[in-house]
Order: C-alpha cells, then structure tokens, then sequence
C-alpha cells in the first residue's frame, strides 16, 4: 500500500523524535539530519531501523549515507514502498 | 554390541563463583584525546565510556588470566588440583603457540587438567561456558575454568579515532561444575562468517617478515553495520536464549549482554522490552570494550556492588567479530 508523501513525513518524525528526542514541529523535508537536528551516526542507523519496519521497506548501509535530509529518506521511502 | 565403555556426566551444570581482574592503570578520555582528535563529550555521547583500564607494557594476558581465574576459584570454594579443564577465549595472545590456557593451567596449579584456547572474540566467554556444561554433563570434566581475557590494546591503533577509545584491556572468570538443577540454559549461538569483514585486523603479522614496511596490524571495524547487527539481530537471538530457556524478561534479575558500546546496550534493553527496573550491566562505562573478558568483569562487578543477587536468572549475550554470537540464560553464581 503506498502511503503519500506527507503520511511519510509524519511517520518519520514521530521515529525521529522517538529514538533522539528531536521535537516533531522541528523535523521536516529541508532538514539535515546531522548538521540541524544533530542526529549523530548511530542514532541513524537506529532511526533507519525503526523506519524499515514502520513502512515495511529495505534502507542498505550503502544508501544510508546519501539520506542527508529528512526529504531525501521520505522520497527513499515512498520510491522503496510503491 | 560396542566393546568401548562410555561414560556420563553430572545431569547439570552450573556457574559455581566469578572472578575479575582490572589493569591498574585507569585512562581517562582526556588522556585519549591526547592520541587522537576527540573530545570527552563526543567519546561519552558515543559509547558512554568515561575511563577504561590500560594493562602495564610488560603484563601478559596470561597474567591478567591467572589473576581472575585465582579469584574465580576462591569465590567457588574449588582448589586449582581440582579443576579438569582450563578453557581461555582471546584474541589477543599474539603467540601462535602454545596456548595462553596452558600456562594458566600450569600457574593455576591445575597440574595436567587439558588447556586450551579459543577464538570467537566477543562471544568468546558465551562459547567457553557453553562448552564447560556439555563436558561436565557428558562426562569429559567436573569442574571447568573458563576465562575472558584481552590486552586489546596490542592490536588497536592508539591513533585511530574510531576505535582507540573503544577498547580496552581485562580479564574474567568463572568456574563451573556439577548441579543437580538446570542452571545454564540452552546456548543459541552461530557465526555468519558472511560478514568477516565487518570486524577485522588491517594486515595479517605475516607482511610484517615479507615487507618491513608494512604496517603493524591493527583492527578495524564498520561501526555502523555493527550497530546495525548488533541491535537487530542480537536482541533477536536475545530473545531466540529466553525462549529455549524457557524464561520471560520478567522473570530476569540482570541482563549481561557484551559490553560493546552503551548505546547498544540501550538499544538492546528498548528492542527486547525489558522491564525498566531490571539491572542492566553497563560496566563498560568505566572499563571500556574488554571483548571476551567484558561480560565475566561486568558480572564480577555487579555481584561485588550488590546489584544481583547469587541465585538470581541473568541474560547473557556475547557477540562480535566473525561474526560470532552466543547467548544463554544462566543462574548467577
């Protein structure tokens, strides 16, 4: 089942503020995950988990590091789920 | 009909005292960050460690070794003419042969108890016990000697500042003998050797004598597919132990999982639901990543602080490089 961008966004930034504490009105698409919101390496990698088994995809090492901003694992997301 | 007699063993097994040793030598992550570019709040953000023990230049990790398994058999009530077999797990006795555990044996007084070493670097402590119940309850030993012990800081480069920071030296030990009762559960334990690279040293000591200006070996890790693994599929075979042994989370007094980074303690502990007021060793705090010897030390550490009680139903799981893992579900000593 596809899910549109926005449910995406939202689904990622409830994990996001799960797992680092990050607040949700601060979490969106033109965010970077490092350099703005302060989510170091491993805080990713478990953010990258939570979001596989949310929307039922798979986020390999390898693409995690071109997931710079919040928009870019949403659109990752959305392309991995259709 | 066979002309060979068999025999058998006790119908138990059961950790029966715990020891540790600890280098003197206490590093701070200032001292750290004289070597490599870092700072103490980056070092306690990712891995929780403030201070980890350094072994002096001249002690082996026979010495550390003989150290904990001494306080070992003290705390069992088990003389070393006792015990029938000497089981060390390391990976950092860099002497191809002999074995580090036959000179433990041998300084232990274990006079010719079988001694012998294995490789299955964080997992190492997990596999050791699990082999010392299937000699005691098959009938190969009564009472097995089996210690975690590394100097890692002979095989991690002081510059890197990936990994310096991380690891550390230690040793600990526990005795185990015969029970009447289950007190080791069922061991789930493998190795995905698919992932060799995940953990691994740089070079192999044999490019040393073929080129001498090869660099000296020294290990290096993907910490992010590590972090990934561990925290995924550890706390699956976390789960896969309780289950085999037949316990709930709730039923648990201590999980004592590898001390391989706090964060993946903490990972672990949310993954596997366990109840907020169970004791979770995070003795990696103040004694770094010790691999083998990390979950004997921490165990040894919780007894003496009175966080757990003997008799108590603790989790361990041991994991790392090979990638090898082994959990079990054990009564503490």
């Amino acid at each position: 089942m596809a899910q549109s961008e926005q449910e995406i966004l939202a689904g990622l930034a409830d994990i996001v503020n799960e797992i680092t504490g990050v607040a949700v009105a601060d979490i969106a698409s033109e965010k970077s995950f490092t350099d703005d919101l302060d989510i170091d390496s491993l805080s990713m990698v478990e953010v990258v988990m939570a979001a596989e088994e949310k929307f039922g995809v798979t986020i390999p090492d390898e693409e995690v590091k071109n997931l710079v901003t919040v928009g870019d694992a949403v659109s990752y997301i959305a392309k991995a789920s259709a | 009909m066979s002309l060979i007699t068999a025999v058998s063993g006790a119908p138990f097994a059961r950790m029966l005292g715990v020891g540790s040793y600890s280098p003197a030598r206490v590093v701070t992550n200032a001292e750290m960050c004289e070597r490599i570019d870092s700072t103490d709040e980056w070092i306690r953000e990712r891995s929780g460690i403030t201070e980890r023990r350094f072994a002096a230049p001249d002690e082996t990790v026979a010495d550390m070794a003989v150290a904990a398994a001494s306080k070992a058999l003290a705390s069992a009530g088990i003389t070393a003419d006792q015990v029938d077999c000497v089981i060390v797990a390391s990976v950092t006795h860099l002497k191809a042969t002999p074995s580090a555990a036959a000179e433990v044996s041998h300084r232990l007084g274990a006079g010719r108890a079988p001694a012998f070493d294995i490789s299955a670097a964080c997992a190492g402590f997990c596999y050791g016990l699990s082999m010392a119940q299937d000699f005691i309850r098959g009938g190969s030993a009564k009472y097995v000697v089996v210690i975690g012990v590394e100097k890692l800081t002979d095989i991690v480069d002081p510059n890197d500042r990936s990994t310096a920071f991380l690891f550390a030296d230690g040793a600990g030990a526990a005795v185990i003998g015969p029970s009447d009762t289950p007190a080791i559960g069922p061991t789930v334990w493998g190795a995905d050797g698919s992932q060799l690279d995940a953990i691994t040293m740089s070079g192999r000591y044999e490019d040393l004598r073929d080129d001498e200006t090869a660099e000296y070996p020294h290990v290096v890790m993907q910490g992010q597919a590590v972090f990934r693994w561990a925290v995924h599929d550890m706390s699956i075979v976390a789960q896969q132990a309780l289950d085999a042994a037949g316990i709930t989370a709730d039923q648990l007094d201590a999980f004592i999982p590898h001390q391989a980074n706090l964060r993946i303690v903490d990972a672990m502990v949310r993954s596997l639901k366990l109840p907020a007021d169970i004791p979770v060793a995070r003795d990696i705090v103040t004694s770094g990543n010790t691999s083998a010897a990390s979950i004997p030390l921490a165990m040894d550490h919780m007894l003496q602080a009175g966080q757990i009680r003997s008799g108590g139903l603790a989790l361990l799981i041991g994991f790392g490089a090979g990638l090898a893992y082994a959990a079990q579900v054990v009564e503490l000593p």
